[in-house]
């Protein structure tokens, strides 16, 4: 059976990794790479890298951590944040990660989307969004929009829609990320999350809003997620991986320990 | 020397990366004439199967390839690598492969997610050399849409399940194939790796 994922996130601002609470960076998680060994050990499924400076200077910080985490981590790694051009798709690929996270700069130029897929395979473009729900829908029927510029520009773009279109283009994964859920550590939007899943075929990651080992189980059976993503909760040690992978397995998830 | 086969697809350098770490040396290459040279080939792959046949028989690799098995060289295909090695494809079209196994490389059925993506578990169907040590039911990490279904059933050496139970890893004499990314899954992983480095 194919095992549910857990992936630590390592936001990294100026070689750092911080934690975001509403988008802002606001408190230091340590070393990244002394982290993602760390994580590594602890059979993280996967590990995300999100460049949360998103300037060439940032960029060049975490392609660096990448080259670094590469040489001794053999698990899949992913970068995201900033990406602007197919070209940067290629450096970071070309840089040791196995797949780029695009979010605002699909919103911007979908045709990124289908050049990346169609160069290096829809295995490496993950789809990322940032969703925020609309008050304006029903509460039995909710709605979300898209927002860009690290979740500081509204775009009018329908959340359900956007998704079905990053995927038409070949992204190969989705994250999608609560933008009402983020740092508040009071659980993942399972709605969000149910609504995605139930209009596509490709596996989604969840993220955003997680504050303890229920919201992952939550997410990952009620939420219909294939993995969820999470930064604080390893990073300042109130979980460990294997714990949270315990607690999934005894509630008959099937997860790799 | 350990020859990674690059025909200008796929993340290359991971692979390489993998077997420096366990000791072994191991070179990227683009020039048909190494495999000549080398002890071991390894063939990677993520791209699609029309493509990737297309840049093989346009290097002359197809030819080189059949030519390094000829001479007893273990070879092993990863990921569209093993995909690579059988007689068929029906990815987009049908496409002729490397024919080193018979078999057809078929699309996963509807019932689940495509891609699969993640971490999934081998059944051992027999012993086979690259899976010294490594005990039945451990997870690797895979990413595909497509699976391989061999005409010989005793080219299968191990099993996943999928929606369906499909062969994960295949081999014949010294030719290997694994679906999963052995250089992205830890210590089992690196174990396969081991293994097929240390074949003579």
């Amino acid at each position: 059976m194919l095992a549910k994922r857990i992936i630590p996130c390592l936001d990294v601002k100026n070689g750092r990794n911080v934690r975001g609470v509403k988008f802002s960076a606001d408190r230091d998680a340590g070393d990244p790479v002394e982290l993602a060994t760390r994580y590594d050990r602890e059979r993280a499924d996967e590990l995300v890298f999100y460049d949360i400076t998103a300037s060439a200077d940032g960029r060049a910080i975490v392609m660096d951590l990448v080259t670094q985490v590469s040489e001794q981590v053999f698990i899949p790694l992913t970068v995201g944040g900033g990406i602007r051009t197919f070209d940067d798709i290629r450096q970071i690929l070309k840089g040791g990660a196995d797949k780029v996270s695009i979010n605002s700069a699909a919103v911007r130029d979908p045709e990124i989307i289908n050049q990346g897929a169609e160069s290096f395979g829809s295995q490496c473009i993950v789809g990322a969004i940032d969703a925020l729900r609309r008050p304006d829908a029903p509460a039995d029927a909710p709605r979300w929009q898209i927002y860009i510029n690290g979740g500081r520009t509204a775009t009018g773009i329908d959340a359900v829609e956007w998704v079905e279109e990053l995927v038409d283009r070949g992204a190969g994964e989705l994250v999608l990320n609560s933008i009402d859920a983020d740092g508040t550590r009071e659980g993942y939007d399972i709605e969000l999350n149910r609504a995605v899943a139930e209009c596509t075929e490709v596996p989604i990651v969840a993220s955003g809003g997680c504050g303890s080992d229920e919201h992952i189980y939550e997410v990952l059976t009620d939420g219909k997620a294939s993995a969820a993503l999470a930064a604080s909760i390893f990073h300042f040690g109130d979980y460990a991986i294997p714990d949270v992978k315990r607690f999934l397995k005894e509630r008959g998830v099937v997860v790799r320990e | 020397m350990i020859a990674v086969i690059d025909y200008g697809m796929g993340n290359l350098r991971s692979v390489q990366k993998a077997f420096e770490f366990l000791g072994f040396e191991a070179e990227i290459t683009d020039r048909v004439a190494d495999l000549d040279e080398a002890s071991h080939v390894v063939l990677p792959g993520d791209a699609a199967f029309g493509d990737a046949m297309r840049n093989l028989r346009g290097g002359g690799w197809d030819e080189a390839i059949a030519r390094s098995i000829d001479r007893g060289k273990p070879f092993l295909g990863i990921c569209v690598g093993l995909q690579l090695m059988f007689s068929e494809s029906e990815e987009r079209g049908q496409h002729r492969g490397l024919d080193l196994l018979p078999g057809r490389v078929r699309q996963f059925p509807a019932t689940e997610r495509v891609p699969q993506i993640g971490w999934n578990q081998i059944a051992i169907q027999r012993p086979c050399a690259i899976l010294e040590e490594i005990p039945e039911g451990s997870f690797y990490y895979f990413v595909h849409s497509y699976y391989v279904e061999p005409a010989r059933p005793a080219d299968s050496v191990a099993t996943t399940d999928y929606g369906l139970e499909y062969t994960s890893i295949a081999q014949r004499d010294q030719v290997f194939g694994v679906q999963f990314h052995p250089e992205k899954s830890q210590d089992f992983g690196l174990k396969i790796l081991d293994n097929f480095a240390n074949l003579n």
